[in-house]
């Protein structure tokens, strides 16, 4: 039972990045029509967002420091960040310490306004073609956008710590009565988990309570009848695109110190969020979430040794096979709405 | 000739020519100059071509004509790839049975891959071939180590059995004796030239390859699978059912895909999880796309060029870009350098993506339609070209079935 319970934790994680970005996805499929293979190159700028900003609060000068000496005895150069003589010793660092949580803040703008020009500049002349061409177009731009993070950052994965504070481990066992050290969880995944369930409840708040919402849900049901009454739609869808990439960037940020951010991340985790959004049912935003985190935990299940002992190979499909079974027995995906891109 | 008409044999003849005497043409340059460079005339390029556009041809069967965008031809690539590795290891290195399993296992994998996936069309269709093709190269990288030797890549050792190994049998790929990585050097004034068994070797692969795909576009299969692109609600109303059809033509491109991927362990006797990849088949979908797809040559152009200018953009560093703008101002000159660094030398990949990204925008017919476009330009033909516009409006368009 532990190890079953262990199993459902560590699936969580992954489940919430799976279904952070699948939201995404069926955002933007659901306005605006348009299938987006960039969408994992989102994910991944948002992790990098993580990085420029540690870089950028990490900025430093070098002193020599005539108290301590090099092993040639010269003085020591000490390179100190800006910050810490701003704001003093203890401030400046936990500035830095916390600067993937910070990120948050810069990553917000940024992907909003990357998802706007993206929309504006490129998908917007993709509407009324094919949706190969928009695979294709979208593809294209994916790899264009991975090469110039390459050529930026490099091709080694960068480290991106989360704070101190988060650094262990809690002992979920003990809370729930088993013995100690069954059930650890890294609290950094919990928190990962918790922020993208609130990520999560906001879009779906913000779709159901509010006017915008309401105006933009009634434009993915009937986009021509909301035109004629006199309502700007393109211009929320628009809005939209960019929420799409502000989601698939947090998910990014908050997932930098799970995984240290390298460029083809997104890549990876494209070719599983679009699966994810396939077995939710194209265009169902619940539909995106309950599959992510379905197929998360499964992914986790088929990794242990006892499922693999039995299956070998298991945890390296599972998913795909999954979607191919999901496909052929409900082509609507789990939550699809009936007539949504059913052939 | 050939059960093709006038105008399809000369093209025929044109590509046969073209083909054969490619290591002169690419060899434009004499050694010595500055431009040597950028010739393309030596062997493991040439294959390279032939190879990649056969694997681009085949491609080009199922989506240029049915108009069904498979993500997941590269594992049809590694298919053949393993196939001839295994026959090396299992008999000797004659290429001739490893390329005959590597037809027949692909055609397998295919027909299994393809039964599945084509009951959906459109974006699914995709997803479920990427899904296929990502399985496999899963599976071959972490349970199938036995069969593919996992991460170190599928290679011939000493202890292999290659039961039909003579005594006297060559010790690398070779086609009854012909050794494929020997070649013959022929040095004319300051030009010199390389024909190598191996290129040749593809190279008729290749034609015989384009020929069939020729057979195929002009056949009424061909035109069938052109209706499965252009309505396929409306050729279910007149009771045809394209399942077969598109089921054939998935077939018939995923052997055209294990016969590339088992040449190219027959001209390095190696075979890896990676070329499974779908990075793998995005390169294909890239191909066909760059060349024109739907069109005859288009993929084999689009082949040609990526692996081209793969390969010379890759050589180019600094020193040779300030050497070619050297006779500008110093400033100038430096900025027009440091434009340009970005998409040399490891930025190709960038070239690759923006170039790609313009011809998906503004050329939707790749190359061909460019060249066409610059003809018409020149020859003036407007009228002609205006005129199949005003058709157009009369018949639907064409889309992918993903509506």
């Amino acid at each position: 039972m532990d190890a079953f319970i262990l199993q459902i934790l560590n699936g969580l994680d992954k489940g919430s990045a799976y279904a952070l970005i699948a939201l995404g996805l069926t955002l933007i499929f659901g306005t605006l029509g348009v299938v987006n293979f960039a969408h994992g190159a989102l994910f991944m700028l948002g992790s990098f967002c993580a990085v420029t900003l540690q870089r950028i609060l990490t900025l430093s000068y070098t002193i020599e420091d005539p108290s301590q000496k090099d092993f040639l005895g010269n003085p020591l150069k000490v390179d100190t960040p800006y910050l810490v003589s701003w704001f003093g010793d203890s401030t400046g660092h936990a500035i830095i310490e916390w600067s993937v949580p910070l990120a948050i803040l810069f990553a917000i703008p940024v992907m909003l306004l990357v998802g706007y020009v993206m929309e504006r500049g490129l998908i917007k002349h993709f509407y009324k073609r094919p949706h190969a061409d928009q695979i294709l177009v979208t593809f294209g731009l994916a790899i264009v956008i991975q090469e110039i993070i390459k050529y930026f950052y490099g091709a080694n994965p960068i480290p991106t710590p989360a704070p101190d504070m988060f650094k262990g481990s809690l002992d979920f066992g003990i809370m729930i009565g088993y013995a100690k050290n069954t059930i650890i969880y890294p609290y950094w995944r919990l928190i990962y988990f918790m922020f993208s369930a609130v990520i999560i409840t906001a879009v779906f708040a913000f779709l159901r309570f509010t006017t915008f919402g309401m105006v933009v849900r009634a434009g993915m049901a009937d986009r021509e009848t909301v035109g004629l009454l006199g309502i700007n739609i393109d211009k929320r869808f628009t809005i939209m695109f960019g929420i799409a990439a502000a989601v698939a960037g947090l998910a990014g940020v908050m997932y930098a110190p799970i995984n240290s951010p390298n460029y083809h991340m997104g890549m990876d985790f494209l070719v599983l969020s679009f699966v994810v959004v396939v077995v939710g049912g194209m265009g169902s935003l619940p539909g995106a979430v309950l599959a992510g985190f379905l197929l998360g935990i499964l992914e986790s299940f088929a990794s242990m040794n006892e499922v693999k002992s039995v299956i070998p190979g298991i945890d390296q499909i599972i998913i795909y096979l999954v979607a191919i079974i999901i496909l052929l027995t409900r082509p609507r995906g789990l939550m699809g709405r009936k007539g949504v891109m059913e052939e | 000739m050939l059960g093709l008409s006038k105008k399809d044999t000369s093209f025929l003849l044109v590509v046969i020519f073209l083909t054969l005497a490619t290591p002169i043409l690419l060899q434009p340059f004499p050694e010595e100059s500055a431009l040597a460079q950028f010739n393309a005339g030596y062997p493991d390029l040439m294959q390279r071509f032939a190879i990649y556009g056969i694997f681009a041809i085949g491609f080009n069967i199922l989506f240029g004509l049915t108009g069904y965008l498979s993500f997941g031809h590269a594992a049809f690539l590694g298919v053949g790839s393993y196939s001839v590795v295994w026959m090396y290891k299992l008999l000797n290195y004659n290429v001739l049975p490893g390329l005959l399993l590597a037809i027949i296992m692909s055609a397998l994998f295919a027909l299994l891959i393809g039964y599945i996936s084509l009951r959906r069309s459109g974006i699914y269709f995709s997803i479920l071939t990427l899904a296929f093709a990502q399985m496999s190269f899963n599976l071959a990288y972490s349970v199938l180590t036995p069969l593919t030797n996992g991460e170190t890549g599928l290679q011939v050792y000493t202890d292999d059995p290659q039961v039909l190994m003579a005594a006297g049998s060559p010790t690398s790929p070779h086609f009854f004796g012909i050794v494929m990585n020997e070649s013959t050097k022929i040095e004319v004034g300051g030009w010199q030239f390389t024909f190598n068994n191996g290129y040749y070797f593809c190279a008729i692969i290749a034609v015989i390859a384009f020929y069939l795909s020729l057979r195929i576009f002009r056949s009424p299969f061909g035109t069938m699978l052109r209706a499965i692109k252009t309505n396929q609600t409306r050729m279910n109303y007149t009771g045809l059912n394209p399942r077969p059809y598109t089921l054939a033509a998935f077939v018939i491109s995923g052997m055209y895909a294990g016969l590339a991927g088992g040449l190219l362990a027959s001209m390095d006797p190696l075979a890896g999880a990676e070329r499974m990849q779908w990075t793998a088949s995005g390169e294909v979908v890239l191909m066909t796309i760059l060349g024109g797809a739907g069109t005859l040559m288009g993929p084999v152009l689009g082949a040609a060029f990526i692996k081209y200018f793969e390969n010379i953009f890759s050589k180019i560093n600094d020193n040779i870009l300030h050497t070619w703008f050297s006779a500008l101002p110093d400033g100038l000159e430096d900025a027009v350098v440091f434009v340009f660094h970005p998409f040399i030398g490891k930025g190709w990949s960038l070239t690759l993506g923006l170039l790609f990204m313009m011809v998906v925008i503004f050329l939707p017919g790749g190359l061909i339609e460019g060249g066409t476009r610059i003809k018409n330009l020149i020859t003036g033909k407007n009228r002609k070209s205006k005129q199949l516009d005003k058709d157009a409006t009369h018949h639907p368009k064409p889309t992918a079935h993903v509506n």
